[in-house]
């Protein structure tokens, strides 16, 4: 029999180096949030794993679509292209709304907003460790996406990208119990916090006093105020309020208005005032390049 | 590397695969943790070739795909690697009943530890239907390690 562990260390000092360099890496990743760069190299590295780990949902989806029946295609593009008219409809008066709000901004001398750049992302994966909500998506660093960047889904806002790679990026649900967003009650603009509750389907507003005025129904939307989330998309509805005197503060439950446990598609949103831009021809943009490179070695 | 430790990294990586692959939450509580029975197979079959460093690097793999704090799943799967090397004669002998009821053992351990980690850095809190997955990586022993034994004799790796 060949000896154990005749080459190297003993088990126990690996034990002990394993413990150490994992105690290191913890506190760096966590505490000093050390690790943000090496992160998209290693992202980029693992994301083979993680279309190979999706191929067999994306083959059930691909066999799905094309398998299904004529009638209900029928009716889905019917449904849609009622949705399309009504939704045309909402934008023709959009418009007209801000081009006045533009205006009325420029009389009362104030920044005008400018839109914001969109792309559609798909998720790939679903995390189901309740300690930890976050989803996959097939958009990365090639695509633009950044590390904070807002993403929604058609109701309202879902969570924000904590992790880059190079094809795919992580984006942390409003309900992680490590997420908080600042928001405003729609109807009286009073501010409030909401932070996840580790349960898809429930936030809790922190330190609202018993006086504030807010009552069940109310829709909380984005303030805008932290920096990262655009002002004025939905984000929740007030489920409950317990207004317990001998506790310092109200306890109020909330919903978001995402449905964030079936979300598929998702939209990525690129603040106007920031330098970062969505790259939509991904692609061609790396033939450029190769090309480039290329042309630059035949000289 | 020659082809036939390829063949124990290459079922490593096809239990990341299968820890990462998307499910249906209803199911997903239930998935075993595939990552842990085919380490504690390679410790306890050739603990001279899998053992605390391997499962480290694994356990690294695991915090990249899933997205946790680096460094945490590559602790406890260390350490488990660490109990399962250090009594592969013990566990050898086991019927493979008795083996699979130490697989749960150490599967609730690795999902308290993971717990504990995740309570220490952020306020998680507990919740037990962690603990499914213990009972389903028990059921699957059997089957993985006939499995795996297969592949070790018809490749012959040592």
């Amino acid at each position: 029999m060949t000896p154990l562990f005749g080459r190297g260390p003993s088990l126990q000092a690996r034990l002990i180096i394993a413990t150490v360099l994992s105690v290191v890496l913890i506190f760096v990743d966590h505490k000093m949030d050390g690790f943000q760069k090496v992160r998209v190299v290693l992202n980029s590295m693992v994301s083979p794993l993680q279309y190979a780990a999706n191929l067999p949902k994306a083959l059930l989806d691909w066999s799905a679509e094309s398998l299904a029946f004529r009638q209900s295609l029928i009716n889905d593009n019917q449904a849609l292209k009622q949705d399309v008219l009504l939704l045309n409809e909402k934008l023709q008066r959009m418009d007209f709304v801000e081009r006045e709000n533009q205006r009325l901004r420029a009389l009362l001398k104030s920044p005008v907003r400018g839109e914001a750049d969109k792309m559609v992302a798909e998720v790939m994966s679903v995390e189901t460790n309740p300690n930890s909500h976050q989803v996959l998506i097939n958009r990365g660093l090639l695509h633009g996406v950044f590390e904070g960047q807002p993403v929604l889904d058609a109701s309202g806002i879902v969570g924000q990208v904590v992790n880059v790679g190079s094809t795919t990026s992580r984006v942390l649900l409003i309900s992680d119990i490590t997420h908080a967003i600042p928001l405003r009650i729609a109807r009286n603009s009073v501010r409030v916090t909401a932070a996840g509750s580790g349960l898809l389907d429930r936030m809790d507003l922190q330190h609202v006093p018993h006086s504030t005025d807010i009552v069940e129904g109310d829709e909380l939307v984005s303030s805008g105020l932290a920096g990262v989330f655009p002002e004025g998309y939905p984000v929740a509805k007030v489920t409950r309020i317990t207004r317990n005197k001998s506790l310092p503060f109200s306890q109020i439950r909330v919903e978001p208005i995402a449905k964030l446990d079936r979300i598929r598609y998702l939209l990525l949103l690129w603040p106007p005032h920031l330098e970062h831009k969505p790259k939509f021809d991904v692609l061609e943009e790396l033939i450029d390049k190769a090309s480039d490179v290329a042309g630059e070695s035949n000289d | 590397m020659t082809k036939r430790t390829a063949i124990i990294y290459l079922t490593l990586i096809f239990a990341l695969i299968l820890t990462i692959s998307p499910m249906p939450p209803s199911i997903a509580i239930y998935r075993p943790d595939w990552v842990l029975v085919a380490l504690i197979y390679w410790c306890i079959a050739l603990p001279n070739r899998v053992n605390v460093g391997v499962a480290w690097v694994c356990g690294l793999f695991v915090d990249l795909l899933m997205g946790y704090t680096l460094g945490s799943h590559a602790l406890i799967l260390a350490l488990i690697a660490y109990i399962a090397s250090a009594n592969f004669l013990r566990i050898r002998n086991f019927s493979v009943w008795q083996q699979a009821i130490i697989v749960g053992m150490l599967s609730l351990f690795y999902h308290l530890t993971d717990y504990w980690v995740a309570h220490f850095l952020t306020d998680a809190f507990f919740q037990p239907e962690l603990m499914w997955s213990a009972l389903t990586s028990m059921l699957v022993w059997p089957w993985a390690f006939a499995l795996l034994r297969k592949l070790r004799r018809t490749f012959k790796i040592t």
